[in-house]
């Protein structure tokens, strides 16, 4: 059965989520008292990436070109499973947010294995720092979405959040559902390396996590590695927005409306983030990373005490 | 007498300089370190055959003098380096200019990349850009990551080595001279009408205090005053100089750390500051201002009061955008305990400049060896002792506010006069040390006369060569990816290093 509702929040999943970027990156312009830049730039960037030839060196192997593509195709299937703000997914099954967290896995193990192919110092260097990190991340995603799970009773992400609204959020169950947010938020930072974790604007190759990884990727490539990107925010952000903002009102505008509106104030929150803090020291990302799982592990005690 | 005392610009007869055996030389060298001075310049000037003379100035801070000396020495001689750690860069450097072999130094490579083995001798490296051998650790978790000389930011070429251990920076070697242009040769025969445009382009964001000290050398060697209008002028420009670049640098080590709103204010102030010099001679870093006899360009009432008003304005907004950083925990989390230099070690391998004043290091030409308008009015030196990127940051703010300070006193007392007086023929047989103390630290020149007046021999130390082994020691034991953040907390120049 194809929900229509899960088609449009797909399709606008597919169309919005460049926006994101575009939302942070003006907030953080009109922090700095500058203009920005365009709001569709990283649409224009994604179709002028795609007009490129890439450049492939003589010592990569086929694995090189995997990580853009399996990345970009695993976000994809990932966004088959998630609601956004209660609107029923495409796809469900009892036990799917355990395939979304390891989706996210899949496009990492392809992405660092691209990286390592290179043979560059730096790109081993990126490579290393992702896996430490997102070994660290992935406990704090797992636990928040069991939180959410002993919640509401439900395996399945549709289900779960259709269960999860403005009622549970003010009854005694909602400090645990605070915790399980904080946490996925923290996640949300750190897998799209945002500031405090990562500096997604940084030239610099030594300080880098994420970037440094996709520096030798160009043309459709690169422009698949963005888009994935996008497609990642997205996905974890409607997981977030939806336990934050849960407007169930049965309305299929207005919830996906509200959705929406989560997601860019989401975005907006995330540029203020960035505005007002530096970046973290690379040593201490792995404390502030224990301390979501640490959220995450007190949320889940509080619902299943 | 084995050394002649000098003070910062005095010229004296070449002749005067006392030419001792090349022992005595190394005894009253590193017997002279020892005692507290410190290398300022160790070049070697004439040829003889196979004999070179070599000559060194010292640089006394306490007692504001310098001691010159000089040896005959022949193609090979003992090492200062293991006696005296300053000589390190200078050893290598005349090694790879002229072929003087010193044996037994512990690290003997050359600095540059120069084309041509220095005058046909086969004790002289011959260099290809690029290549050269590099210390390595060996061990099966050490890796080894090279970054550059391209770079991912628009900056100048350099090379550097790390060796890690994971995260950890065990060792790091920086390779230059990418940037060598043949400057001190071309310098020789002059002053002509090419020599100014050389010496304001050592160091493209020192030019006024590399032309100034370039200037005193050419005044003192013509044996001429310059008017003290034309002495505040210049002092206005240096510091000016020194607050657009160190708030350059306050923003610039903000956006290393991800913050952004010191980085875009101050990327915008630097902006304001550089303006300020255009309106002293309508070149945002000064160049055409300082002329041999003076300054080109007067100010008249109009630019002063404009001037004035701009200084407070810029004294003003700097204040906020800065003060921002020292009030962010997640800055100060970033900036403490980075890239620490002990004041053993600045005072080991004589660093200068904010380098050596964040080690608690009172070093300041200014102060030290007071030249132009510092002779009549002193700035406070700004120092901090923690020695690591916080210290360097800190003592930059510190000086941003003296020198607005100073600038804005300066302007309301501008003595009257005229600013530029043509100074006669340079002096022939002379020599003289000018000092002085641009943004980054001490700047050195040194000019010989020829019988006819010419520049026999020209060399200029820029700050940056005393300075980069500070940084590759600062990065020991540090996080490899808290590299950029040190190197931006030195800031130091590719192109005064390579000239």
């Amino acid at each position: 059965m194809v929900a229509p509702s899960g088609l449009i929040s797909l399709a606008l999943a597919l169309a919005l989520a460049p926006m994101m970027p575009s939302i942070i990156n003006r907030t953080k312009a009109l922090f700095a008292g500058r203009h920005g830049q365009p709001w569709l730039q990283p649409y224009r960037e994604l179709w002028k990436l795609l007009h490129k030839g890439a450049v492939y060196s003589h010592t990569t192997t086929p694995v090189f070109f995997t990580g853009p593509i399996v990345g970009c195709a695993a976000m994809l299937v990932g966004l088959l499973f998630v609601p956004l703000a209660g609107t029923h997914p495409l796809i469900s099954f009892p036990g799917d947010f355990l395939l979304v967290a390891y989706l996210l896995g899949l496009a990492r193990f392809f992405t660092v294995s691209a990286a390592l192919d290179t043979g560059s110092s730096f790109e081993g260097m990126g490579a290393s720092r992702e896996v430490f990190f997102s070994a660290l991340a992935e406990p704090a995603l797992l636990l928040a979405l069991a939180t959410l799970a002993a919640l509401s009773g439900q395996l399945s992400l549709a289900d779960i959040f259709a269960r999860i609204d403005a009622g549970v959020l003010a009854s005694g169950a909602g400090p645990a559902l605070l915790l399980a947010a904080a946490a996925m938020m923290v996640v949300f930072l750190a897998e799209n390396a945002r500031i405090p974790v990562d500096d997604p604007n940084t030239h610099l190759e030594l300080t880098m996590i994420h970037e440094v990884m996709v520096l030798d990727h160009s043309g459709p490539d690169l422009a698949a590695i963005q888009y994935a990107a996008c497609l990642k925010m997205w996905i974890l952000g409607s997981l977030l927005v939806s336990v934050l903002l849960p407007v169930r009102s049965g309305w299929l505008l207005a919830d996906l409306g509200a959705g929406i509106l989560g997601l860019g104030l989401l975005a907006v929150a995330t540029g203020v983030v960035e505005s007002v803090m530096a970046r973290l020291r690379l040593v201490r990302v792995p404390q502030f990373l224990i301390a979501a799982s640490i959220l995450s592990i007190v949320a889940l005690v509080l619902v299943v005490r | 007498m084995q050394a002649l005392s000098v003070y910062n610009g005095q010229a004296l007869a070449a002749s005067e300089i006392p030419v001792v055996a090349a022992d005595q030389f190394r005894s009253e060298l590193v017997r002279s370190v020892a005692d507290g001075g410190r290398i300022a310049a160790l070049f070697a000037d004439r040829r003889e055959g196979t004999r070179h003379r070599i000559q060194a100035v010292v640089a006394f801070d306490a007692e504001s003098v310098l001691r010159l000396t000089a040896a005959w020495i022949d193609a090979q001689y003992p090492s200062l380096t293991p006696d005296c750690s300053q000589a390190h860069w200078f050893e290598r450097e005349m090694w790879e200019r002229h072929g003087i072999v010193p044996v037994g130094h512990p690290f003997l490579k050359p600095i540059r990349f120069l084309p041509h083995a220095a005058n046909g001798k086969p004790s002289a490296p011959r260099a290809v850009c690029g290549t050269a051998d590099f210390f390595r650790m060996e061990g099966e978790e050490i890796h080894e990551v090279a970054v550059g000389p391209v770079h991912a930011g628009i900056i100048e070429p350099g090379h550097f080595r790390f060796q890690c251990h994971g995260e950890t920076v065990y060792h790091l070697e920086i390779s230059l001279g990418y940037q060598h242009r043949g400057v001190q040769r071309a310098l020789v025969g002059g002053p002509d009408r090419r020599t100014i445009h050389y010496i304001e382009t050592l160091a493209g964001d020192t030019s006024i205090a590399h032309a100034s000290a370039y200037c005193r050398a050419l005044e003192s060697l013509a044996g001429t005053r310059i008017p003290p209008r034309a002495q505040v002028i210049r002092g206005i420009a240096q510091e000016l100089e020194r607050v657009a670049n160190h708030i350059g640098d306050l923003g610039a080590l903000a956006g290393d750390v991800g913050y952004l709103p010191t980085m875009s204010y101050c990327g915008r102030i630097r902006g304001d500051v550089l303006n300020m010099t255009a309106v002293l001679c309508g070149n945002r870093f000064g160049r055409g201002l300082v002329r041999p006899g003076g300054v080109a360009f007067d100010l008249d009432q109009d630019s002063v009061d404009e001037l004035k008003r701009r200084v407070r304005a810029a004294a003003k907004d700097a204040k906020v955008a800065v003060e921002l950083l020292w009030d962010s925990p997640s800055v100060m989390g970033r900036f403490d305990r980075t890239g620490a230099v002990s004041r053993e070690t600045c005072e080991r391998i004589g660093l200068v400049g904010v380098a050596a004043r964040a080690c608690g290091v009172a070093r300041d030409v200014r102060r030290d060896f007071p030249y132009g308008i510092y002779r009549f009015a002193q700035l406070p030196i700004s120092t901090c002792d923690s020695g690591d990127v916080f210290a360097r940051a800190m003592v930059r703010w510190l000086e941003v506010q003296r020198s607005l300070a100073f600038v804005e006193e300066q302007l309301a007392a501008l003595p009257p006069g005229p600013v530029l007086r043509p100074i006669g023929a340079l002096r022939p047989g002379h020599a003289v040390v000018t000092l002085a103390e641009g943004w980054r630290g001490e700047i050195c020149h040194v000019a010989a006369t020829d019988d006819a007046g010419r520049f026999e021999h020209y060399q200029v130390i820029d700050p940056s060569l005393h300075n980069w082994f500070g940084l590759a020691l600062a990065l020991r034991n540090q996080q490899i990816s808290d590299f950029p953040l040190c190197n931006k907390s030195f800031n130091l120049s590719y192109c005064g290093h390579d000239l």
